[in-house]
C-alpha cells in the first residue's frame, strides 16, 4: 500500500518536472511549428549555468531565473540569427537544430567537463516530509508546487494579456493574425525566448533531482517530444495533463512491468498517435 | 556527356583500392558505401515521400539482427540475408501502418517510438539477442567462393552493391511510381482526386526504402561481423537523417556527399580534430545558413553562378574589345 | 543539362578524392623507431568522463617517464570511439593499419571489446583492455588480451563475503544498470553472498532510458542491506536519491566498482557517507608507489585519480615492464604476449599484481568506507583481501563450464522472501 502511495506523490512529482521541461516546447512547437531538436541542449546548459552560479555563491532561486534568462538571450539569437529564414522548411529546420545541439553538448563538455554534477538542493528544501508510513523529500514537493506556479503564470498570460492574445492567435491561424497587423515575426521571437528560457529555468530547478552530465540532452529530449504529442502542441492544460500522464506511466509502469519498462513509455504515444494524432488536446491536426 | 560523367565517376569508385592506398582508407571507402545505401533508402521517404523518420535504424537493426541470429543458428548466408530482408520488410509493413496514419511531426514521433521500442527490445530480450553484449561472427559470406575477408575484396562486394542500389533508386526515381510519390509529397490532395490511392503509394514507399535499409543493415553486418543494439539507437537514425538532408534531400548524389561528409568527420577528421563533434554541428549549421537545400543542390547552384558569371565577365570582355 | 551533370560529376569525384588524397600523402613514410600506443578511449559522449581520465592516468605515466619505455620513445595516438562499438572497430583498425601501433591500451566498454576481440586475434596486437567484460578472459580468451583491471565480477566476489560474514547482512536486495556490466557485477554479489548465507530477495534493473530511481527506491523495504552496480551518473544519482528518500543512514549501502568512483565523489556531499564499496583501487591506498602515482595527478590535473585513470597508468605500467624483459623488442608478438602475461608487479598503485592463465590479473581486492578527509570525500580502505582472481574461490574449470553471469545466472532462488 506504502508503495502505490509513494509512487502516485512521484509521479505528480515527476509530472511537474516534465511540464517545466515541454511547456516550452510546447510553445515553440505550438505557435512556430518549429520542432526544437535542440531543446534538450537548452534544458542542459540551463543547468549548467545553474552549477556555475551555484558555485559562485548565488541563492538558488536566483541561479534559477539567471539561467532562464540567459537562455532566453541565448534561444532569441537562435531564433533572429538562424530559425527566423527557415519558416515553413521543415528539415533545415531539423538538420539546424540537431547540429546547435551537436554544438552546445560539446562546448558543455569542454567547459564543464564530462563528470556528472548534482546541483545542491537549497536550504531550505531539504529533508523529507514524513506522514504514515511514507517518507517524501521536500524539494519534489516543491517541484509540483512551483510546477503549478508556473502554469498557472502562463496560463495567465496567455488568457488575459493582450501578448497571450496574439500568441493564441498566432497558433490558430497565422495568416490570419499577420493580416490582423500583428507583428508575428517580434512574436515568434518572444516565443522562443520564453521557451528557451522555460527550458533553462526547468534545467536549474530539476538540478537536485537529476543532475547535469553528458547525455542529459539526449535523455530529456525524447520525453520533451512525448509530453507534447499527447497532449497537444500548443495547448498548455495539454502539455500539464501530458506531463502528469507520462509521470505515472514512467512511475507505475516500471514497478509493474518491469520486463517492458523500455516500451511502457513509448506505447502510450503511438497509440494516441495511431487513434487521435491532434494530441488529448490539440485543436489542430498535425 | 552523361556517360562520359558516369564513367569517370565509376573508374574513380573501381580503383579506389590502387589511389587509396593504405587498407584503413578502403575501408572508411566501404563505410561510406554502407552508409550512403542506406542514406539513399531513407531518402526515399524523406526526400520523395515527404516524410521525415527518426527510427529507421529500427528497420537497419533489424536486418543486421536477423542475419546475424540466423547465421549465428546455421542458416547458409544467403538464405540468412534473404530471411533478413522478408522480416524487414515485414517490419517497415508494421511501420508504415502505424505510422502513416499522421505526418509531419506526428510522424517523426512515431517513427522515434517504433524505433526506440526495436532498441528496447534489443537490450531487454536477452535470450534473443544477448542483450548488450551482442552477437558476434565468425566470418564474412563468401558469394561464389570468393572471399570477403581482404578490405579490398570486401570494398568491390560492397560497390556493386551499392551500384545496384543507385541504378535502382535511379531507375525508381523516373518510374511512374517514382513521379506518383513525388506527387504526393507536393499535391497529396490533388493526387487523390486524381484517382491514385495516395495512401498505398506511401506504404510502398516505406517498403521500398525499408527493403535497402535492411540492405544497408546486412553490409553494416559483414563488415562489422558484430551487431549490438547500438544500430538501433536514436544516434544513429538522426546520423542518417542527417546524412540525407545535409547532403541534399531529394537527389541522388546528395545522400552520397551527406554520407560521405558525415563518416569522414567521425572516422577520419576524429584523428586530427578533437572537438569533431562541434565542427560537425557548426558544419551542419553552415549547411542550413549557406545552402538550406543541401550541399549537392548548394554546390549546383554555386556551379551556375559561377559560370555564369565568368560567362557575363568573358561576355563584356567581348564587348571592351570589340 | 547533360553538360551539368557531367561537370556535376567530376565536381563530386574531386571533392570526395582530394581531401583523401592529401591525408593519404600526409600519412605516408612513419619512422618505425618510436614505441606506438594506440589509446582507444571515449572523449564524447556519456562515457565520456571515464574516457577522459584514462588519457589523463595515460599521459601521468608516459610524463613520469620521460615519454620512454625500455630506451625507446613512446608515441601516443589518441582515438575517440564515442562509446560505439562500430566506430571502436573502425579506430581499431585505424591504429593498427594507418600508425601501425604495437600495442592498444583500451578499450573502456565491454561491448567495444567484444566488437574488436575477433580482430585484436586476426591481427596480433597485443591489446591491455580496461573493458571488463567477463567473458573477454574466461569462455572467449584471447590470446592477444591482457587486463590488470578487473574482470566485472572480480571485486564483487569478496563483497558479498564481506557483506555476509564481516556485516552479518542477511536480506539484501540488488540495484543495478541494466548492461551486462551491472548484471555481471550483480552476479558475482549475489553468489558469493548467498554462499555465505546470505540472501537475496529482489534484483532490481532500471532501465538504461530512465533518469530516475524514486519508483525502484520506494521498492527498498525489509532488507538489512543494498547493493548498487552503477557506473558514473547513475551510481550518483542513486546515491543522492537515496538519502533523498530517507533511506540514507537507516539501510546501508554497498557499492561496485564504479559506483563510489572518486569522480563521481569529487562533485558529491554528505549522502556518499558510510557507502561501502569494493574495488581494486582508491586513491587513498597507502603505499608509496601510489602516493607518488596520486601526487602526480593531483599536481598535473588537480584532480583526485580514480578507477579509469589508474587502469590505464597500470596497463602503461605493465606494457613497459613487458617491454623491459624483451629488451624494447615489439617485433616478436609472441614473446611480448608471453612478457606481457608474465609480468608480475611487487608495487604499483593497488598492489601486487600477477596474471592468470587467462591474462586477467590476480591481485588485492580491497574494501572501502566513503569518508570526509581535509574536507573531502575519500574511499578509507577498511580490509583487504589478497590474491583474488576472477574466480574467487571457485574452482576454474567448473566456474567456466558454467554460463557467463547474466541478469539470470546465477538463478537468485530468494526472491520474494
Amino acid at each position: 500500500m506504502t508503495l502505490w502511495i509513494i509512487l502516485t506523490i512521484n509521479s505528480i512529482a515527476m509530472g511537474g518536472l516534465l511540464f517545466l521541461l515541454s511547456s516550452g516546447f510546447s510553445l515553440i512547437f505550438g505557435l512556430m511549428r518549429i520542432p526544437n531538436l535542440t531543446h534538450g541542449s537548452l534544458f542542459m546548459l540551463g543547468a549548467y549555468f545553474g552549477v556555475t552560479f551555484l558555485r559562485l555563491g548565488i541563492n538558488f532561486w536566483i541561479a534559477a531565473l539567471l539561467s532562464a534568462l540567459v537562455l532566453a538571450l541565448i534561444g532569441g539569437l537562435i531564433e533572429r540569427l538562424l530559425l527566423r529564414r527557415l519558416a515553413g522548411q521543415e528539415l533545415a529546420q531539423v538538420l539546424v537544430t540537431l547540429g546547435l545541439s551537436f554544438i552546445i553538448a560539446d562546448v558543455c563538455l569542454l567547459v564543464w567537463t564530462g563528470d556528472p554534477i548534482p546541483l545542491t538542493t537549497p536550504e531550505s528544501l531539504r529533508g523529507v516530509v514524513r506522514f504514515a508510513d511514507v517518507v517524501f523529500p521536500r524539494y519534489r514537493l516543491a517541484v509540483v508546487v512551483i510546477a503549478v506556479i508556473v502554469a498557472a503564470a502562463l496560463w495567465l498570460m496567455l488568457e488575459r494579456t493582450r501578448l497571450g492574445a496574439t500568441i493564441r492567435a498566432g497558433v490558430d491561424d497565422p495568416e490570419m493574425a499577420r493580416v490582423t497587423g500583428i507583428n508575428v515575426s517580434r512574436l515568434f521571437t518572444a516565443v522562443f525566448c520564453l521557451g528557451s528560457g522555460l527550458a533553462g529555468l526547468a534545467g536549474v530547478l530539476s538540478g537536485p533531482i537529476l543532475s547535469v552530465y553528458p547525455g542529459l540532452d539526449a535523455e530529456m529530449l525524447p520525453l520533451a517530444l512525448i509530453i507534447v504529442i499527447l497532449g497537444g502542441a500548443g495547448s498548455l492544460p495539454g502539455a500539464l495533463v501530458g506531463s502528469f500522464i507520462v509521470g505515472f506511466i514512467y512511475n507505475f509502469g516500471q514497478v509493474m512491468f518491469p520486463e517492458f519498462a523500455y516500451v511502457v513509455l513509448f506505447l502510450p504515444m503511438v497509440l494516441v498517435l495511431v487513434l487521435r494524432p491532434q494530441g488529448l488536446f490539440g485543436r489542430q491536426s498535425l | 556527356m552523361i556517360r562520359l560523367a558516369g564513367a569517370i565517376g565509376l573508374l574513380a569508385l573501381i580503383s579506389v583500392p590502387i589511389w587509396l592506398g593504405n587498407s584503413y582508407y578502403v575501408n572508411i571507402a566501404s563505410q561510406i558505401l554502407i552508409w550512403a545505401v542506406f542514406a539513399l533508402a531513407l531518402n526515399v521517404l524523406v526526400g520523395w515521400a515527404g516524410f521525415v523518420s527518426l527510427g529507421h535504424a529500427g528497420l537497419f537493426g533489424v536486418a543486421c539482427y536477423t542475419g546475424a541470429l540466423l547465421i549465428v543458428a546455421g542458416w547458409g548466408h544467403l538464405a540468412a540475408a534473404v530471411a533478413a530482408i522478408a522480416v524487414t520488410l515485414v517490419a517497415s509493413a508494421l511501420f508504415g501502418v502505424l505510422s502513416l496514419r499522421t505526418s509531419g511531426i506526428g510522424f517523426i514521433m512515431i517513427t522515434l517510438a517504433l524505433g526506440q521500442i526495436l532498441w528496447g527490445i534489443a537490450y531487454r530480450w536477452i535470450d534473443l539477442t544477448n542483450g548488450d553484449n551482442g552477437i558476434i561472427l565468425r566470418a564474412r559470406p563468401q558469394p561464389f567462393g570468393v572471399s570477403l575477408e581482404s578490405p579490398s575484396a570486401f570494398y568491390f562486394f560492397t560497390l556493386l552493391v551499392f551500384l545496384c542500389t543507385l541504378a535502382s533508386m535511379a531507375a525508381f526515381a523516373k518510374s511512374p511510381f517514382g513521379i506518383s510519390l513525388r506527387g504526393t509529397r507536393d499535391q497529396a490532395r490533388r493526387m487523390t482526386a486524381l484517382g491514385y490511392h495516395v495512401w498505398l503509394i506511401r506504404f510502398a514507399a516505406i517498403l521500398f526504402s525499408g527493403l535497402f535499409s535492411g540492405v544497408a543493415g546486412l553490409l553494416f553486418l559483414y563488415y562489422h561481423l558484430y551487431v549490438s543494439p547500438h544500430v538501433l539507437g536514436l544516434p544513429g537514425s538522426a546520423e542518417v537523417l542527417l546524412m540525407v538532408i545535409s547532403g541534399g534531400s531529394g537527389t541522388l548524389l546528395g545522400p552520397i556527399v551527406g554520407a560521405a561528409l558525415v563518416v569522414v568527420m567521425k572516422t577520419v577528421a576524429s584523428a586530427y580534430i578533437e572537438r569533431w563533434n562541434l565542427v560537425l554541428g557548426a558544419i551542419f549549421v553552415a549547411i542550413v545558413l549557406f545552402m538550406p537545400d543541401g550541399i549537392v543542390p548548394g554546390a549546383r547552384r554555386f556551379w551556375c553562378w559561377g559560370r555564369n558569371s565568368l560567362r557575363e565577365l568573358i561576355a563584356a570582355k567581348g564587348e571592351n574589345l570589340s | 543539362m547533360r553538360a551539368d551533370s557531367m561537370r556535376k560529376t567530376l565536381k563530386l569525384a574531386l571533392a570526395v578524392t582530394l581531401p583523401l588524397a592529401v591525408i593519404v600523402h600526409g600519412a605516408h613514410a612513419q619512422d618505425p623507431e618510436p614505441i606506438r600506443i594506440g589509446l582507444l578511449t571515449v572523449k564524447t559522449g556519456p562515457l565520456a568522463t571515464g574516457g577522459i581520465q584514462m588519457e589523463q592516468g595515460l599521459n601521468i605515466y608516459i610524463d613520469e617517464h620521460n615519454s620512454m619505455m625500455a630506451g625507446r620513445p613512446v608515441e601516443l595516438i589518441v582515438a575517440d570511439t564515442g562509446g560505439s562499438p562500430a566506430t571502436a572497430k573502425t579506430k581499431a583498425q585505424e591504429l593498427v593499419e594507418r600508425y601501425r601501433v604495437d600495442a592498444i591500451i583500451g578499450p573502456l566498454a565491454a561491448f567495444e571489446a567484444l566488437a574488436i576481440n575477433d580482430y585484436i586475434a586476426q591481427v596480433r596486437v597485443p591489446t591491455l583492455s580496461i573493458a571488463a567484460a567477463e567473458d573477454m578472459t574466461q569462455r572467449m580468451p584471447n590470446p592477444y588480451f591482457v587486463r590488470v583491471s578487473s574482470s566485472s565480477a572480480q571485486a564483487s566476489h569478496p563483497m558479498g563475503h564481506y557483506a555476509a560474514i564481516d556485516r552479518g547482512f542477511r536480506r539484501a536486495v540488488t540495484i543495478g544498470d541494466d548492461i551486462a556490466y551491472g548484471q555481471e557485477m550483480v552476479a558475482g554479489f549475489q553468489r558469493s553472498f548467498e554462499d555465505n548465507g546470505g540472501q537475496v530477495v529482489a534484483k532490481l534493473w532500471p532501465p538504461l532510458n530512465v533518469a530516475e530511481y524514486s519508483a525502484y527506491i520506494a521498492q527498498i523495504r525489509d532488507v538489512d542491506v543494498v547493493y548498487m552496480a552503477f557506473a558514473g551518473v547513475n551510481g550518483l544519482r542513486f546515491m543522492r536519491q537515496y538519502e533523498e528518500f530517507g533511506l540514507h543512514g537507516s539501510i546501508p549501502l554497498l557499492g561496485g566498482m564504479t559506483s563510489a568512483d572518486e569522480s563521481i565523489l569529487r562533485n558529491m556531499g554528505d549522502e556518499a557517507l558510510g557507502v561501502i564499496s569494493s574495488s581494486f583501487y582508491s586513491a587513498e591506498l597507502p603505499s608509496a608507489a601510489n602516493q607518488a602515482f596520486v601526487s602526480l595527478m593531483r599536481d598535473t590535473y588537480d584532480v583526485d585519480p580514480g578507477y579509469y585513470a589508474v587502469s590505464a597508468y597500470l596497463e602503461a605500467l605493465v606494457l613497459d615492464t613487458a617491454l623491459q624483459q624483451v629488451g624494447g623488442d615489439t617485433a616478436d608478438k609472441e614473446a611480448l604476449m608471453a612478457a606481457l602475461r608474465s609480468v608480475s608487479l611487487e608495487a604499483s598503485p593497488r598492489g601486487a599484481t600477477r596474471f592468470d592463465e587467462y591474462g586477467n590479473v590476480v591481485g588485492n581486492i580491497y574494501i572501502f568506507e566513503v569518508q570526509r578527509r581535509d574536507g573531502r570525500l575519500v574511499n578509507t580502505p577498511i580490509k583487504t583481501y589478497e590474491n583474488v582472481s576472477q574466480f574467487w574461490t571457485y574452482d576454474t574449470e567448473e566456474f567456466l563450464s558454467q554460463p557467463v553471469y547474466s541478469r539470470d545466472y546465477p538463478p537468485a532462488r530468494f526472491l520474494g522472501q
